[in-house]
């Protein structure tokens, strides 16, 4: 990654947003890395919005304090920041062209026409949308609109880029085609990036780190390997996919591992908390037609199959009724799997965790 | 039973105003046209008169230039008041709504009247500049082309506020957000992404003020006392006090082409427009 020597840094310390008597932000602390991608995901009401507009300057935070690179952020009004932003909805300019639009922010730093006109051109050509400059908004499609919303916000080579959910109107190949391009963009320039949105594969595929936020506080924060596979509370791990969760009875500590009893069956997870749940997600299970010699493994019994090209989703009843889901690759399968056969399903110790 | 083709069965229901509007205004308006090149010969020596003559002339130009006045003050006050109404506080929405359609319920003619009342040589305001010592002999405001614009643009600024109103409350906010954030200061918001974005708003309340304006009659007939003459009273005038309908009836087939063809550019202006 090119380091942007305008990448900002930005701290922000117990930072709480209150709505009348409602809390939308609760005591949020963290610190936001010189280009880094940092993506803020959590269900609506989550509060993720909330922050993005306080670190944009559009909403002022009740309590706390915010920094950009060690100097005081809090008080300094959102024409002040510098920042560059997409809205959702790409809150483009309906009654200029695709030029002026991304002129806008340009002419407000006074900078020399020629100036202006070589950057707009450049940034035209960055972001794909050559031979639309003389297009307005209203004349261009969605995914074309998105493109000029990251050029104009990208046009002042700005020290942040603030995105709010701007995927969220586009059908799903376009939102691929733009999330490989807001990496290469971010890449290319080097700024650092904050993107909010609710789509947990988005999160995990574009950021460097989540931000996982619910009901105005902040669960975990740790790049997007970890909240998948080490998320460290329940609600991290059921909204960043499926999760089959296996309550443990009579657990005891076995150095760095944790054994519990399950279903008449002895489990085993890495654990250092004192959870008794042991979650394990869908694509760590396979299925045989017995016990393997080691791992995990729980016998369970089919209910369906759901065939989803590579993989296939199969749904099982596990001891004491407890439902079960993996998925398997369709290649794999043990031979003869059809609702109701009896069958083991197993997976490596270090592949669970506990809640 | 009668069977009605589907394609004519949304007639049924817009029959009864096409009849009306063809027994009491096409056809009655036929007859106009129809005297406009009849009396008192036939020929269209009324509509080379009306467009020779220098006194008509001269109440055409007038008309055209009051209109004018009317629709750029109506529009500049509407659009002040929209904007009130539209982004205001809750109270300030509250007050200005109130002040808008209070107008509505007070007929033109007693609106006239209290103008006259309020601007006339004794009326309150010269009484209460002439009491303070601020002026010895009283304004003429009434009576005169002055009174006209007044009466007539406060008459018109609640009906140029609807269009500008709706097209403000169609401006996403999120579009001033970013303009914001890209440093622009409250000002350069207004003028180069407010003003335009509700541009289509403007343009339709200066079109219906202009032609709402154009065939005026009350309100220029009282305040304007005979001496600021505006076509609508000129018919009046040439039909009831110097019958000389032929001539009355050209003036009258010129203002109709005259408002037509503003229309069908108002309906023009706010349709929407076709993405390229």
């Amino acid at each position: 990654m090119t380091t942007n020597t305008r990448a900002a840094e930005i701290g922000v310390s117990s930072i709480g947003k209150d709505f009348g008597s409602f809390t939308a932000l609760d005591s949020i602390s963290l610190t936001i890395g010189r280009g880094e991608f940092l993506t803020l995901l959590g269900p609506s009401g989550s509060g993720k919005t909330t922050f993005l507009m306080l670190l944009a300057g559009f909403e002022i935070p009740t309590r706390g304090t915010m920094t950009l690179d060690g100097a005081p952020m809090t008080d300094v009004p959102a024409e002040k920041r510098g920042f560059g932003m997409v809205f959702q909805g790409y809150a483009l300019f309906p009654h200029m062209t695709v030029s002026q639009n991304i002129a806008f922010p340009l002419q407000l730093q006074k900078r020399s026409a020629s100036q202006i006109r070589a950057r707009v051109a450049e940034i035209i050509e960055m972001v794909g949308l050559g031979g639309h400059a003389h297009k307005r908004p209203n004349a261009l499609s969605g995914g074309q609109q998105q493109r000029v919303a990251l050029a104009r916000a990208l046009a002042c080579e700005p020290p942040v880029m603030l995105l709010d959910e701007p995927f969220s109107a586009l059908d799903k190949n376009l939102r691929g085609q733009m999330q490989d391009e807001v990496r290469r963009l971010h890449r290319e320039t080097g700024t650092t990036f904050v993107f909010v949105t609710h789509d947990q594969s988005e999160a995990l595929a574009l950021s460097s780190r989540v931000a996982i936020f619910e009901a105005g506080k902040l669960q975990q924060l740790a790049p997007p390997r970890e909240v998948y596979e080490r998320p460290e509370n329940r609600f991290v791990a059921e909204f960043l996919g499926d999760i089959n969760l296996l309550p443990l009875s009579n657990p005891t500590r076995d150095g760095e591992m944790l054994t519990g009893q399950f279903g008449g069956r002895t489990l085993r997870a890495p654990g250092h908390e004192d959870g008794h749940t042991l979650a394990i997600r869908p694509e760590y299970m396979r299925l045989g037609h017995s016990a393997p010699d080691s791992g995990n493994a729980i016998p369970a019994t089919v209910i369906d199959l759901t065939y989803l090209g590579a993989d296939t989703r199969i749904d099982l009843t596990g001891p004491d009724g407890t439902a079960i889901t993996l998925t398997h690759p369709t290649d794999d399968l043990p031979p003869g799997i059809a609702p109701g056969s009896d069958i083991w399903a197993s997976w490596p110790e270090q592949k669970g965790f506990l809640l | 039973m009668l069977r009605i083709r589907p394609f004519l069965r949304p007639m049924i229901l817009l029959a009864p105003l096409l009849m009306f509007l063809g027994l009491a205004y096409v056809l009655p308006f036929a007859g106009v046209v129809g005297w406009s090149v009849t009396l008192p010969e036939p020929g269209v020596q009324n509509y080379s008169a009306a467009l020779s003559d220098p006194l008509i002339l001269s109440v055409f130009w007038r008309t055209l230039r009051i209109c004018a006045i009317v629709t750029v003050i109506s529009v500049t006050m509407g659009y002040m008041l929209a904007l009130l109404w539209v982004r205001g506080s809750p109270l300030v929405r509250t007050l200005t709504e109130l002040c808008i359609l209070i107008p509505f319920w007070i007929s033109v003619l007693t609106r006239a009247f209290g103008w006259l009342a309020l601007l006339s040589s004794r009326g309150l305001l010269n009484s209460w500049l002439e009491g303070l010592g601020i002026i010895d002999d009283p304004l003429r405001l009434v009576r005169n082309e002055f009174g006209v614009i007044v009466g007539m643009a406060h008459f018109m600024i609640p009906f140029a506020v609807f269009p500008i109103a709706s097209a403000m409350r169609s401006v996403d906010e999120r579009v001033l957000m970013a303009a914001r954030g890209m440093g622009a200061s409250r000002t350069r918001i207004f003028t180069r992404v407010f003003v335009p974005m509700t541009a289509t708003g403007i343009m339709g309340a200066a079109l219906l003020v202009f032609v709402f304006a154009i065939g005026f009659f009350i309100t220029p007939a009282i305040l304007g006392g005979g001496r600021s003459v505006m076509v609508a009273e000129l018919i009046y005038l040439r039909i009831f006090q110097s019958p000389d309908w032929g001539l009355a009836a050209a003036v009258s087939v010129i203002l109709m082409v005259a408002i037509s063809a503003l229309l069908a550019l108002l309906l023009k202006q706010l349709s929407p427009k076709d993405a390229k």
